[in-house]
């Protein structure tokens, strides 16, 4: 006991008996032998061919096929995500023109499967053989008044543009858009009406209101929904054999496997793969979401840090 | 300064605000039912009065946040969100409108900071972006008003590091870096803790004594009694009394300000 008499004593500290917990003991146990026999079973079984794979997946036609997944991948959510804010702006318009075209694009494409989408921008060449861009109707106007001929000035091949990475690009950025279109949309609404009348009483115009105050604020909301959207993009660029575009990871690994008859070996290549690719884009992710919480944690900014620094050093001298 | 319709006879000084028979309805809800009154250049005006008076919606409706029904609003002399021509009414463009308000500072009751910035971006944003003030200036000027409301020591902050007195703070020199001709104050001290209402109001008297027009929605009796010029009362959208504040709110002429003030003083 210390001296009582100068300072109060301590409390005495309680050192009670704890709670078992025999189930966490066994259920630990139940699961370290579940991962051993997977393992085993890794090791052991020889159709796995672990050195015949990992020569095979990363092979020359196998790394450009990961090239043109995560090109793909990266474009069509760029491009995807542009199109969706200017849906969801127009879902949030004032014009009821405006807002019903939004929601219209958004129903059609939100409810056509990708596949489907795929299939039908490749074979836009047997619609019409050739897309030219003019003056709209303008035969029938030019027919109207008694003129020969018509006004256009740019004339594309058909079966040359709708094939290969552009129709896959096009398919998946109208369904990507469609599906971005309402997370921008929850993340405007998510923002204080209040940050937008703060804005315009400082005499900010509409755009700037939204490019400078909503948009960043609600890219927080945005982001975590739209690391779901990218990585589902990355998984369903695999639906490209539909266009079809062969130099994809997916449709390369599988030729391998097919093509040697190891189809197991061949099917995990695949798999982690896509891991990887994942992984890098959740990294991405990771970095994003930092940028876009300033001002919303309780984290240290690097001016403040500096300036404490600073403080501290001159208190000390 | 121009002469805008309903300018007054030459010699009189331009009221900084002049509203003549405002009317505002929420749907069926009449809540302005004729304002009329008319704050000077450099009169400090407090509008007082129970919650759902108007008195919020009537600040609202001069920087055009909120749009009027009837009757007229001028600010130094310009329609506020119209234009008169041909004895017709002529809305306003965003733009024109945005124009209007760059002059009009307005600081709110739940400060309306924008959170993703520090208190420096939240003060040099506008300037740069609507006046296109060089940003090395920007900084210079935003961080001498920071320093004028007391918080040099805050610029890097973000709001959400800072208490409420001191986010209201920001949020008053966020307004003054516009460079305002007048300065609207939607009950300013009303989401504070009482120990931090004091250093906003100082802020406030610093700003009256170097002249500022401010017309002020507040509850603070005693920041109406030493600094107003006026004293407004309102009550179920109508100006029930107003004159100087010191014999409103020691004489007043009629029963429902008396009542209002016998609860809040």
């Amino acid at each position: 006991m210390p001296d009582t008499s100068t300072t109060p004593a301590p409390p005495e500290q309680i050192r009670a008996v704890p709670v078992r917990h025999p189930g966490r003991w066994i259920a630990s146990a139940v699961i370290a032998v579940l991962a051993a026999m997977f393992v085993h079973m890794l090791a052991t079984n020889e159709v796995f061919q672990w050195d015949f794979m990992v020569d095979n997946m990363s092979s020359d036609p196998v790394l450009k096929g990961a090239r043109t997944t995560l090109v793909m991948t990266v474009l069509a959510m760029a491009i995807g995500i542009l199109l969706g804010i200017v849906l969801a702006v127009m879902r949030l318009s004032a014009n009821p023109v405006v807002s019903g075209a939004a929601w219209v694009y958004i129903w059609f494409f939100r409810a056509i499967p990708r596949i489907v989408l795929l299939f039908f921008s490749a074979s836009l060449g047997a619609l019409y053989s050739t897309y030219e861009l003019g003056f709209p109707f303008d035969q029938q106007i030019m027919d109207l008044f008694g003129f020969e001929g018509d006004w256009r000035f740019l004339s594309l091949d058909g079966n040359d543009i709708f094939r290969g990475f552009v129709a896959g690009l096009l398919g998946l950025t109208l369904s990507e858009g469609a599906y971005a279109a309402e997370i921008v949309r929850a993340g405007i609404q998510s923002v204080d009406p209040g940050q937008v009348e703060a804005a315009q009483a400082l005499g900010m115009s509409r755009g700037k209101t939204m490019r400078r105050i909503v948009l960043p604020q609600a890219m927080r909301v945005i982001i975590p929904p739209m690391g779901n959207e990218t990585i589902a993009m990355l998984k369903d660029t695999s639906l490209l054999i539909a266009v079809p575009v062969t130099n994809e990871l997916n449709f390369q690994l599988r030729a391998i496997g097919s093509r040697t008859f190891q189809v197991i070996p061949m099917a995990v290549a695949s798999i982690l793969w896509y891991l990887a690719l994942a992984s890098l884009l959740m990294i991405g992710q990771h970095f994003l979401e930092k940028r876009f919480s300033r001002g919303f944690g309780n984290r240290e900014t690097r001016q403040q840090r500096a300036a404490r620094r600073a403080r501290d050093v001159g208190s000390t001298h | 300064m121009s002469s805008a319709v309903g300018t007054p006879a030459p010699g009189a000084v331009q009221p900084m605000v002049k509203a003549e028979g405002v009317h505002k309805s929420f749907g069926h809800v009449e809540v302005l039912k004729g304002i009329d009154l008319e704050v000077a250049p450099r009169e400090v005006m407090c509008i007082v009065g129970p919650s759902g008076s108007g008195k919020s919606t009537f600040l609202r409706c001069i920087n055009h946040l909120e749009r009027i029904n009837a009757g007229r609003l001028w600010v130094n002399g310009h329609l506020v969100g119209y234009r008169e021509k041909g004895g017709r009414l002529h809305e306003l463009r965003d733009s024109e409108v945005a124009a209007q308000r760059r002059d009009i500072g307005m600081v709110f009751q739940r400060f309306n900071l924008f959170p993703h910035m520090t208190a420096l971006e939240n003060v040099i944003e506008a300037p740069i972006q609507v006046k296109g003030v060089r940003r090395a200036e920007a900084r210079e000027r935003g961080a001498a008003l920071l320093e004028r409301v007391g918080l040099a020591d805050r610029v890097h902050n973000y709001p959400n590091q800072l208490s409420g007195g001191q986010q209201q703070r920001v949020a008053i020199a966020r307004a003054l870096a516009m460079e305002p001709q007048l300065m609207l104050f939607d009950e300013p001290t009303s989401a504070l803790d009482p120990e931090l209402v004091g250093e906003v109001l100082d802020v406030m008297r610093g700003l009256a004594t170097d002249g500022m027009t401010m017309v002020v929605v507040t509850h603070e009796m005693g920041f109406a009694r030493e600094v107003g010029d006026t004293l407004v009362f309102m009550d179920d959208g109508v100006i029930v009394e107003s004159g100087d504040p010191r014999s409103v709110l020691t004489d007043p002429q009629h029963e429902r300000t008396r009542s209002f003030l016998s609860k809040v003083l």
